[in-house]
Protein backbone atom coordinates (compact mmCIF):
# COMPACT_ATOMS: atom_id res chain seq x y z
CA UNK A 1 0.00 0.00 0.00
CA UNK A 2 1.40 3.47 -0.92
CA UNK A 3 0.87 6.31 0.63
CA UNK A 4 -2.06 7.78 -1.64
CA UNK A 5 -4.26 4.90 -0.60
CA UNK A 6 -3.68 4.99 3.01
CA UNK A 7 -4.68 8.57 3.30
CA UNK A 8 -7.68 7.69 0.82
CA UNK A 9 -8.74 4.76 3.20
CA UNK A 10 -8.07 7.21 6.01
CA UNK A 11 -10.53 10.17 4.63
CA UNK A 12 -13.21 7.08 3.77
CA UNK A 13 -12.89 5.59 7.64
CA UNK A 14 -12.86 8.28 9.53
CA UNK A 15 -16.19 10.10 8.84
CA UNK A 16 -18.61 7.31 8.19
CA UNK A 17 -17.87 6.17 11.96
CA UNK A 18 -18.68 9.75 12.73
CA UNK A 19 -21.88 9.16 10.94
CA UNK A 20 -22.54 5.79 12.93
CA UNK A 21 -22.00 7.46 16.14
CA UNK A 22 -24.71 10.25 14.91
CA UNK A 23 -27.18 7.59 13.86
CA UNK A 24 -26.72 5.93 17.35
CA UNK A 25 -27.42 8.87 19.14
CA UNK A 26 -30.32 9.81 16.56
CA UNK A 27 -32.01 6.30 17.65
CA UNK A 28 -31.42 7.07 21.43
CA UNK A 29 -33.08 10.92 20.69
CA UNK A 30 -36.06 9.16 19.62
CA UNK A 31 -36.63 6.73 22.31
CA UNK A 32 -36.28 9.72 25.02
CA UNK A 33 -37.68 12.71 23.81
CA UNK A 34 -41.31 12.56 24.02
CA UNK A 35 -44.27 14.86 24.68
CA UNK A 36 -45.14 16.14 28.29
CA UNK A 37 -47.89 13.34 29.01
CA UNK A 38 -51.55 14.59 30.11
CA UNK A 39 -52.54 13.61 33.26
CA UNK A 40 -55.93 11.29 34.05
CA UNK A 41 -58.03 14.78 34.14
CA UNK A 42 -57.09 15.59 31.02
CA UNK A 43 -55.22 18.55 31.75
CA UNK A 44 -51.58 19.21 30.50
CA UNK A 45 -49.15 17.58 32.36
CA UNK A 46 -46.07 18.99 34.52
CA UNK A 47 -43.40 20.45 31.14
CA UNK A 48 -40.07 21.01 33.56
CA UNK A 49 -38.54 22.74 29.81
CA UNK A 50 -41.11 25.49 30.89
CA UNK A 51 -39.65 25.97 33.97
CA UNK A 52 -36.44 27.48 35.78
CA UNK A 53 -36.48 27.59 39.88
CA UNK A 54 -34.89 29.75 42.05
CA UNK A 55 -35.11 30.48 45.04
CA UNK A 56 -34.79 34.13 47.32
CA UNK A 57 -33.67 34.82 50.72
CA UNK A 58 -34.23 38.27 52.54
CA UNK A 59 -31.92 38.16 55.34
CA UNK A 60 -33.66 41.11 56.95
CA UNK A 61 -36.73 39.22 57.34
CA UNK A 62 -35.21 35.81 58.79
CA UNK A 63 -36.39 35.37 62.46
CA UNK A 64 -34.35 32.62 62.84
CA UNK A 65 -37.41 30.94 64.50
CA UNK A 66 -36.21 27.12 62.48
CA UNK A 67 -39.69 26.64 60.98
CA UNK A 68 -38.07 25.83 58.03
CA UNK A 69 -35.53 23.50 59.22
CA UNK A 70 -38.01 21.55 61.03
CA UNK A 71 -40.48 21.83 58.03
CA UNK A 72 -38.04 20.62 55.44
CA UNK A 73 -37.21 17.33 58.11
CA UNK A 74 -40.83 16.63 58.02
CA UNK A 75 -41.50 16.81 54.44
CA UNK A 76 -38.38 15.22 52.79
CA UNK A 77 -37.53 12.22 55.85
CA UNK A 78 -34.17 13.48 56.75
CA UNK A 79 -32.93 11.80 59.80
CA UNK A 80 -34.09 13.42 62.81
CA UNK A 81 -30.52 13.29 64.21
CA UNK A 82 -29.58 16.86 64.49
CA UNK A 83 -26.41 16.91 62.37
CA UNK A 84 -28.45 16.30 59.07
CA UNK A 85 -30.29 18.96 57.48
CA UNK A 86 -31.26 20.05 53.87
CA UNK A 87 -31.56 23.20 55.04
CA UNK A 88 -30.53 25.02 58.50
CA UNK A 89 -30.22 28.51 59.47
CA UNK A 90 -26.87 29.86 60.77
CA UNK A 91 -26.28 32.92 63.45
CA UNK A 92 -23.59 35.82 62.20
CA UNK A 93 -22.67 37.72 65.14
CA UNK A 94 -20.34 40.48 64.29
CA UNK A 95 -18.13 41.91 67.31
CA UNK A 96 -16.74 45.08 67.47
CA UNK A 97 -13.07 44.12 66.95
CA UNK A 98 -14.05 42.23 63.55
CA UNK A 99 -14.38 38.87 65.17
CA UNK A 100 -16.55 37.09 63.35
CA UNK A 101 -19.05 34.02 64.98
CA UNK A 102 -21.25 31.74 63.10
CA UNK A 103 -23.31 29.60 64.71
CA UNK A 104 -25.70 26.96 63.38
CA UNK A 105 -29.23 27.39 65.35
CA UNK A 106 -30.66 24.15 63.90
CA UNK A 107 -28.56 22.48 65.71
CA UNK A 108 -30.50 22.87 68.95
CA UNK A 109 -31.54 25.31 71.25
CA UNK A 110 -29.52 28.05 72.24
CA UNK A 111 -31.29 31.09 73.20
CA UNK A 112 -29.09 33.61 72.93
CA UNK A 113 -25.32 34.43 71.69
CA UNK A 114 -22.71 33.32 73.75
CA UNK A 115 -20.96 36.67 73.10
CA UNK A 116 -21.26 39.88 75.66
CA UNK A 117 -23.84 42.01 74.36
CA UNK A 118 -22.02 45.14 74.36
CA UNK A 119 -19.49 43.77 72.34
CA UNK A 120 -21.69 42.77 69.19
CA UNK A 121 -21.56 45.44 66.13
CA UNK A 122 -24.31 42.98 64.16
CA UNK A 123 -26.16 40.40 64.43
CA UNK A 124 -28.47 38.63 62.33
CA UNK A 125 -29.63 34.81 60.85
CA UNK A 126 -28.38 33.61 57.58
CA UNK A 127 -30.66 31.16 56.15
CA UNK A 128 -28.63 27.93 54.18
CA UNK A 129 -29.64 25.54 51.65
CA UNK A 130 -28.48 24.08 48.30
CA UNK A 131 -27.58 26.87 45.96
CA UNK A 132 -28.82 24.45 43.01
CA UNK A 133 -26.01 26.16 41.23
CA UNK A 134 -25.91 26.57 37.49
CA UNK A 135 -22.62 25.33 36.87
CA UNK A 136 -22.37 22.80 40.35
CA UNK A 137 -19.46 21.60 41.30
CA UNK A 138 -20.59 18.30 42.69
CA UNK A 139 -21.97 17.47 39.52
CA UNK A 140 -18.67 17.86 38.36
CA UNK A 141 -17.12 15.48 40.58
CA UNK A 142 -19.65 12.32 40.35
CA UNK A 143 -18.37 9.55 39.06
CA UNK A 144 -21.18 7.63 38.31
CA UNK A 145 -23.32 10.43 37.19
CA UNK A 146 -25.52 10.24 39.85
CA UNK A 147 -26.16 13.76 40.22
CA UNK A 148 -27.47 16.05 37.72
CA UNK A 149 -29.78 18.77 37.11
CA UNK A 150 -32.85 18.32 35.77
CA UNK A 151 -34.21 20.83 33.07
CA UNK A 152 -36.53 23.04 35.54
CA UNK A 153 -33.21 23.52 37.40
CA UNK A 154 -32.87 21.42 40.26
CA UNK A 155 -29.89 19.39 41.62
CA UNK A 156 -30.88 15.97 42.65
CA UNK A 157 -29.47 12.64 43.03
CA UNK A 158 -30.13 9.42 41.78
CA UNK A 159 -30.07 7.63 44.95
CA UNK A 160 -30.25 4.01 43.39
CA UNK A 161 -27.45 5.37 41.19
CA UNK A 162 -24.90 6.46 44.01
CA UNK A 163 -22.22 4.73 45.16
CA UNK A 164 -21.79 6.66 48.62
CA UNK A 165 -18.26 8.32 47.53
CA UNK A 166 -18.94 11.61 49.28
CA UNK A 167 -16.83 13.28 46.83
CA UNK A 168 -19.61 15.66 46.10
CA UNK A 169 -20.33 16.86 49.90
CA UNK A 170 -16.31 17.71 49.61
CA UNK A 171 -17.02 19.22 46.55
CA UNK A 172 -19.68 21.57 47.27
CA UNK A 173 -18.57 24.91 48.81
CA UNK A 174 -21.62 25.29 50.93
CA UNK A 175 -21.53 22.02 52.55
CA UNK A 176 -25.72 21.92 51.39
CA UNK A 177 -25.07 17.91 51.23
CA UNK A 178 -24.60 14.73 53.68
CA UNK A 179 -24.94 11.44 53.89
CA UNK A 180 -27.96 9.63 54.53
CA UNK A 181 -27.14 7.41 57.10
CA UNK A 182 -29.40 4.46 56.45
CA UNK A 183 -29.07 4.60 52.42
CA UNK A 184 -25.61 5.45 52.73
CA UNK A 185 -26.04 7.74 49.28
CA UNK A 186 -25.55 11.77 49.25
CA UNK A 187 -28.67 13.32 49.93
CA UNK A 188 -29.45 17.26 49.78
CA UNK A 189 -32.42 19.77 48.89
CA UNK A 190 -34.21 19.31 45.63
CA UNK A 191 -36.40 22.03 45.93
CA UNK A 192 -39.22 20.04 47.36
CA UNK A 193 -39.56 18.49 43.69
CA UNK A 194 -42.03 16.34 44.69
CA UNK A 195 -44.14 19.45 45.35
CA UNK A 196 -42.51 21.68 42.90
CA UNK A 197 -44.38 19.11 39.74
CA UNK A 198 -47.53 19.53 41.87
CA UNK A 199 -47.64 23.16 41.81
CA UNK A 200 -47.27 23.20 45.36
CA UNK A 201 -44.32 25.56 47.10
CA UNK A 202 -41.30 24.08 48.93
CA UNK A 203 -42.22 23.37 52.60
CA UNK A 204 -39.43 25.96 53.72
CA UNK A 205 -41.24 28.37 52.07
CA UNK A 206 -44.70 27.16 52.96
CA UNK A 207 -43.85 27.70 56.34
CA UNK A 208 -41.70 30.83 56.74
CA UNK A 209 -43.82 33.26 59.05
CA UNK A 210 -42.21 36.44 57.98
CA UNK A 211 -41.63 35.46 53.91
CA UNK A 212 -37.82 35.67 54.39
CA UNK A 213 -38.08 32.70 51.86
CA UNK A 214 -39.15 33.21 47.98
CA UNK A 215 -39.74 30.69 45.70
CA UNK A 216 -40.25 31.21 41.81
CA UNK A 217 -39.79 30.39 38.03
CA UNK A 218 -36.77 32.48 36.68
CA UNK A 219 -38.65 31.50 33.24
CA UNK A 220 -41.92 33.40 34.46
CA UNK A 221 -42.23 36.99 34.25
CA UNK A 222 -44.83 37.23 37.12
CA UNK A 223 -43.35 34.99 39.33
CA UNK A 224 -42.74 36.32 42.94
CA UNK A 225 -38.87 35.68 42.72
CA UNK A 226 -38.34 37.76 39.50
CA UNK A 227 -39.97 40.30 41.28
CA UNK A 228 -37.89 39.48 44.54
CA UNK A 229 -34.84 39.99 42.05
CA UNK A 230 -36.44 43.33 40.65
CA UNK A 231 -37.12 45.22 43.94
CA UNK A 232 -33.69 44.07 46.26
CA UNK A 233 -29.99 44.21 45.59
CA UNK A 234 -29.24 40.72 45.14
CA UNK A 235 -25.91 38.77 46.24
CA UNK A 236 -24.93 35.15 46.04
CA UNK A 237 -23.06 33.40 48.46
CA UNK A 238 -18.93 32.79 46.93
CA UNK A 239 -19.69 34.57 43.55
CA UNK A 240 -15.79 34.31 43.25
CA UNK A 241 -16.40 30.31 42.69
CA UNK A 242 -18.42 31.00 39.20
CA UNK A 243 -21.16 28.32 40.23
CA UNK A 244 -23.92 30.77 39.34
CA UNK A 245 -26.01 30.31 42.38
CA UNK A 246 -30.01 30.42 41.78
CA UNK A 247 -30.95 31.37 45.49
CA UNK A 248 -30.36 35.00 45.54
CA UNK A 249 -30.03 36.32 49.08
CA UNK A 250 -31.15 40.14 49.55
CA UNK A 251 -29.54 42.45 52.34
CA UNK A 252 -26.87 39.91 52.74
CA UNK A 253 -24.06 41.17 54.96
CA UNK A 254 -20.01 40.92 53.10
CA UNK A 255 -18.99 38.49 56.70
CA UNK A 256 -21.34 36.06 55.06
CA UNK A 257 -19.24 33.10 54.23
CA UNK B 1 -0.12 -3.88 -6.50
CA UNK B 2 -0.99 -6.81 -5.09
CA UNK B 3 -2.09 -7.44 -1.60
CA UNK B 4 -0.95 -10.21 0.28
CA UNK B 5 -3.22 -12.72 1.25
CA UNK B 6 -2.41 -12.12 5.01
CA UNK B 7 -3.21 -8.68 5.21
CA UNK B 8 -6.40 -9.95 3.51
CA UNK B 9 -7.29 -11.76 6.73
CA UNK B 10 -5.89 -9.84 8.82
CA UNK B 11 -8.23 -7.30 7.56
CA UNK B 12 -11.38 -9.56 7.58
CA UNK B 13 -11.07 -10.55 11.35
CA UNK B 14 -10.62 -6.97 12.51
CA UNK B 15 -13.87 -5.71 10.51
CA UNK B 16 -15.24 -8.76 11.99
CA UNK B 17 -14.24 -7.66 15.98
CA UNK B 18 -15.03 -4.27 15.03
CA UNK B 19 -18.82 -5.25 13.73
CA UNK B 20 -18.73 -7.49 16.98
CA UNK B 21 -17.17 -4.56 19.78
CA UNK B 22 -20.33 -1.93 17.74
CA UNK B 23 -23.14 -4.98 18.10
CA UNK B 24 -22.06 -4.91 21.86
CA UNK B 25 -22.18 -1.22 22.33
CA UNK B 26 -25.24 -0.33 20.38
CA UNK B 27 -27.79 -3.29 20.85
CA UNK B 28 -26.32 -5.70 23.15
CA UNK B 29 -25.88 -3.30 26.52
CA UNK B 30 -29.18 -1.70 27.54
CA UNK B 31 -29.69 1.74 26.93
CA UNK B 32 -30.18 2.69 30.16
CA UNK B 33 -26.54 1.70 30.90
CA UNK B 34 -24.83 3.79 28.38
CA UNK B 35 -27.26 7.27 28.48
CA UNK B 36 -27.67 9.28 31.42
CA UNK B 37 -30.66 10.64 29.85
CA UNK B 38 -33.11 7.23 30.77
CA UNK B 39 -31.85 7.29 34.30
CA UNK B 40 -31.90 10.46 35.07
CA UNK B 41 -35.39 10.34 33.62
CA UNK B 42 -35.94 7.70 36.27
CA UNK B 43 -35.05 9.79 39.20
CA UNK B 44 -36.58 12.60 38.19
CA UNK B 45 -39.61 10.70 38.19
CA UNK B 46 -38.82 8.61 41.18
CA UNK B 47 -38.43 12.25 42.97
CA UNK B 48 -41.77 13.85 41.89
CA UNK B 49 -43.76 10.81 43.14
CA UNK B 50 -42.70 11.29 46.55
CA UNK B 51 -45.73 12.03 48.83
CA UNK B 52 -46.25 15.34 50.23
CA UNK B 53 -46.89 15.95 53.64
CA UNK B 54 -47.86 19.90 54.25
CA UNK B 55 -50.79 20.14 52.03
CA UNK B 56 -50.44 24.18 51.48
CA UNK B 57 -52.67 26.76 53.08
CA UNK B 58 -55.32 26.62 49.91
CA UNK B 59 -56.33 23.12 51.34
CA UNK B 60 -57.11 24.49 54.66
CA UNK B 61 -59.21 27.19 53.39
CA UNK B 62 -61.27 25.31 51.86
CA UNK B 63 -62.94 23.98 54.74
CA UNK B 64 -61.93 26.59 57.07
CA UNK B 65 -63.04 29.59 55.12
CA UNK B 66 -64.25 31.23 58.88
CA UNK B 67 -60.57 31.22 60.38
CA UNK B 68 -58.81 31.98 56.70
CA UNK B 69 -61.23 34.94 56.79
CA UNK B 70 -60.16 36.36 60.16
CA UNK B 71 -56.41 35.67 60.19
CA UNK B 72 -56.45 37.03 56.01
CA UNK B 73 -56.74 40.44 57.92
CA UNK B 74 -54.33 39.67 61.33
CA UNK B 75 -50.71 40.27 61.91
CA UNK B 76 -50.69 36.60 61.21
CA UNK B 77 -52.00 36.83 57.32
CA UNK B 78 -48.62 36.11 55.55
CA UNK B 79 -48.28 32.67 58.33
CA UNK B 80 -48.84 29.29 56.75
CA UNK B 81 -52.00 27.19 58.63
CA UNK B 82 -49.32 24.43 58.87
CA UNK B 83 -46.19 26.30 60.16
CA UNK B 84 -48.29 25.66 63.71
CA UNK B 85 -50.89 22.99 63.18
CA UNK B 86 -47.70 20.74 61.67
CA UNK B 87 -48.28 18.93 58.35
CA UNK B 88 -51.78 18.28 57.54
CA UNK B 89 -51.86 16.62 53.96
CA UNK B 90 -53.02 13.38 55.76
CA UNK B 91 -55.87 15.59 57.11
CA UNK B 92 -56.51 16.84 54.08
CA UNK B 93 -56.75 13.46 52.54
CA UNK B 94 -59.35 12.64 55.56
CA UNK B 95 -60.61 15.18 57.16
CA UNK B 96 -62.20 13.09 60.48
CA UNK B 97 -59.23 10.53 61.40
CA UNK B 98 -56.85 12.61 61.73
CA UNK B 99 -56.59 15.71 63.20
CA UNK B 100 -53.71 18.30 63.10
CA UNK B 101 -52.20 19.50 66.20
CA UNK B 102 -52.87 23.09 68.25
CA UNK B 103 -49.72 24.23 70.11
CA UNK B 104 -51.42 25.60 73.19
CA UNK B 105 -48.06 25.86 75.31
CA UNK B 106 -46.10 28.78 76.44
CA UNK B 107 -43.02 26.97 74.61
CA UNK B 108 -44.49 27.46 71.16
CA UNK B 109 -45.18 31.55 70.45
CA UNK B 110 -41.77 32.16 71.91
CA UNK B 111 -39.91 30.36 68.90
CA UNK B 112 -41.01 32.98 67.11
CA UNK B 113 -41.86 36.11 70.08
CA UNK B 114 -38.95 35.26 72.56
CA UNK B 115 -36.09 38.36 72.37
CA UNK B 116 -33.32 37.55 70.69
CA UNK B 117 -30.86 40.13 69.71
CA UNK B 118 -30.28 38.89 66.09
CA UNK B 119 -33.83 39.08 65.14
CA UNK B 120 -34.72 42.11 62.91
CA UNK B 121 -35.60 45.38 64.54
CA UNK B 122 -39.23 46.03 65.24
CA UNK B 123 -40.35 42.87 65.05
CA UNK B 124 -42.41 42.25 67.81
CA UNK B 125 -40.57 40.15 70.62
CA UNK B 126 -41.07 39.23 74.59
CA UNK B 127 -38.96 38.06 77.28
CA UNK B 128 -40.98 34.56 78.15
CA UNK B 129 -39.76 35.00 81.76
CA UNK B 130 -40.87 38.35 82.44
CA UNK B 131 -44.33 38.10 80.78
CA UNK B 132 -47.16 36.79 82.15
CA UNK B 133 -45.59 34.09 83.14
CA UNK B 134 -47.68 30.74 83.64
CA UNK B 135 -50.44 31.96 81.26
CA UNK B 136 -50.37 30.38 77.96
CA UNK B 137 -50.56 33.05 75.31
CA UNK B 138 -53.64 31.82 73.80
CA UNK B 139 -55.44 33.38 77.19
CA UNK B 140 -54.48 36.91 76.03
CA UNK B 141 -53.86 36.43 72.09
CA UNK B 142 -55.81 34.80 69.67
CA UNK B 143 -53.35 33.18 67.22
CA UNK B 144 -55.94 33.80 64.36
CA UNK B 145 -55.76 37.42 65.19
CA UNK B 146 -53.16 38.49 67.65
CA UNK B 147 -53.18 41.85 69.25
CA UNK B 148 -50.72 43.93 70.81
CA UNK B 149 -51.30 45.08 73.93
CA UNK B 150 -52.87 48.59 73.91
CA UNK B 151 -51.69 51.94 75.22
CA UNK B 152 -52.74 54.96 73.80
CA UNK B 153 -51.39 55.54 70.60
CA UNK B 154 -50.06 59.14 71.19
CA UNK B 155 -47.78 58.30 73.56
CA UNK B 156 -46.56 55.17 72.30
CA UNK B 157 -45.85 56.72 69.07
CA UNK B 158 -42.32 58.30 69.97
CA UNK B 159 -42.41 56.59 73.93
CA UNK B 160 -41.86 52.95 72.06
CA UNK B 161 -39.64 51.70 74.71
CA UNK B 162 -41.21 52.96 78.19
CA UNK B 163 -44.27 51.23 76.00
CA UNK B 164 -43.32 48.18 76.10
CA UNK B 165 -41.28 48.01 79.47
CA UNK B 166 -45.11 49.16 81.13
CA UNK B 167 -47.03 46.38 78.66
CA UNK B 168 -45.37 43.36 80.51
CA UNK B 169 -45.06 45.36 83.92
CA UNK B 170 -47.84 45.29 86.53
CA UNK B 171 -48.93 48.66 85.55
CA UNK B 172 -49.64 47.22 81.88
CA UNK B 173 -53.45 48.40 82.34
CA UNK B 174 -52.72 51.87 83.89
CA UNK B 175 -52.68 54.80 81.58
CA UNK B 176 -50.27 57.07 80.33
CA UNK B 177 -52.97 59.94 81.33
CA UNK B 178 -53.17 58.71 84.47
CA UNK B 179 -49.83 59.75 85.61
CA UNK B 180 -49.07 62.61 83.26
CA UNK B 181 -50.74 65.04 81.73
CA UNK B 182 -49.23 65.93 78.23
CA UNK B 183 -50.43 69.60 77.12
CA UNK B 184 -51.82 69.48 73.55
CA UNK B 185 -48.88 71.24 72.59
CA UNK B 186 -46.45 68.41 73.47
CA UNK B 187 -47.73 66.35 70.65
CA UNK B 188 -46.50 69.14 67.98
CA UNK B 189 -43.33 70.56 69.54
CA UNK B 190 -42.24 67.85 72.39
CA UNK B 191 -40.01 70.05 73.74
CA UNK B 192 -41.64 73.24 74.47
CA UNK B 193 -44.25 71.94 76.78
CA UNK B 194 -43.61 68.83 79.00
CA UNK B 195 -45.93 66.84 80.35
CA UNK B 196 -46.01 66.65 83.98
CA UNK B 197 -44.92 63.99 86.36
CA UNK B 198 -46.20 63.05 89.68
CA UNK B 199 -44.54 64.87 92.40
CA UNK B 200 -45.78 64.22 95.67
CA UNK B 201 -45.89 60.90 97.68
CA UNK B 202 -49.41 60.93 98.14
CA UNK B 203 -50.45 60.61 94.23
CA UNK B 204 -48.59 56.95 94.78
CA UNK B 205 -50.50 56.41 97.76
CA UNK B 206 -54.23 56.85 96.08
CA UNK B 207 -53.40 52.98 94.95
CA UNK B 208 -50.44 52.03 97.29
CA UNK B 209 -51.52 54.10 100.77
CA UNK B 210 -53.14 52.25 103.54
CA UNK B 211 -56.52 53.20 105.01
CA UNK B 212 -59.11 55.61 103.20
CA UNK B 213 -56.49 56.89 100.90
CA UNK B 214 -56.88 54.30 98.80
CA UNK B 215 -60.30 53.87 98.76
CA UNK B 216 -61.04 53.20 94.67
CA UNK B 217 -57.97 51.52 94.11
CA UNK B 218 -57.45 47.98 93.19
CA UNK B 219 -57.16 45.51 95.63
CA UNK B 220 -54.23 43.53 94.38
CA UNK B 221 -51.96 46.60 94.74
CA UNK B 222 -49.23 46.39 97.37
CA UNK B 223 -49.99 48.78 99.96
CA UNK B 224 -47.13 50.45 102.47
CA UNK B 225 -47.73 53.00 104.99
CA UNK B 226 -46.46 56.50 102.89
CA UNK B 227 -45.75 58.44 105.86
CA UNK B 228 -43.34 56.14 107.22
CA UNK B 229 -42.14 54.27 104.05
CA UNK B 230 -39.35 55.37 102.46
CA UNK B 231 -38.02 58.40 104.13
CA UNK B 232 -37.95 61.83 102.50
CA UNK B 233 -37.67 60.70 98.91
CA UNK B 234 -39.87 60.36 96.21
CA UNK B 235 -41.62 56.81 95.36
CA UNK B 236 -39.90 57.13 91.89
CA UNK B 237 -36.92 57.65 93.18
CA UNK B 238 -36.71 53.95 94.14
CA UNK B 239 -39.20 52.39 91.95
CA UNK B 240 -39.20 52.86 88.48
CA UNK B 241 -43.02 53.28 88.17
CA UNK B 242 -42.93 52.24 84.17
CA UNK B 243 -41.72 48.73 85.51
CA UNK B 244 -42.14 48.53 89.46
CA UNK B 245 -40.98 44.87 89.37
CA UNK B 246 -37.65 45.42 87.85
CA UNK B 247 -34.58 46.40 89.46
CA UNK B 248 -33.11 49.93 88.98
Amino acid sequence: MNKREFLKGAIVFFPAGGALAALARQAMGKETGSAPAKDANGKKGYDPASHFYGMGVDIDKCIGCNRCAVACKAENDVPDEPFYFRTWVERYTIARDGEVVVENISLGARETTTQDAREIIRTFFVPKLCNHCQNPPCVQVCPVNATFTTADGAVIVDAERCIGCRYCIQACPYGARYLHPTTKTADKCTFCYHRLVKGLQPACVEVCPTQARIFGDLKSRASRLVRFRRLNKIHVLKPQLNTEPKVYYANLDGEVR
Amino acid sequence: MRIPEQVNRLAIVIGVLAALTLVTRFVLIPRSLVSTDLHWAAATQREAIKPVKFAGSTACQDCHEDVALKKAKSFHRALSCEGCHAPAARHADDPTAVKPPAPRDRKFCPVCHAYDPSRPTGFPQINPTAHNPLKPCVSCHNPHDPVPPKVPRECAACHGQIERSKAVSSHALVACTTCHKAPEQHRRSPRSALPSKPETRDFCATCHGQGTAAAGAPKEAPKVDVAAHGGRNLCWECHYPHLPEGRL
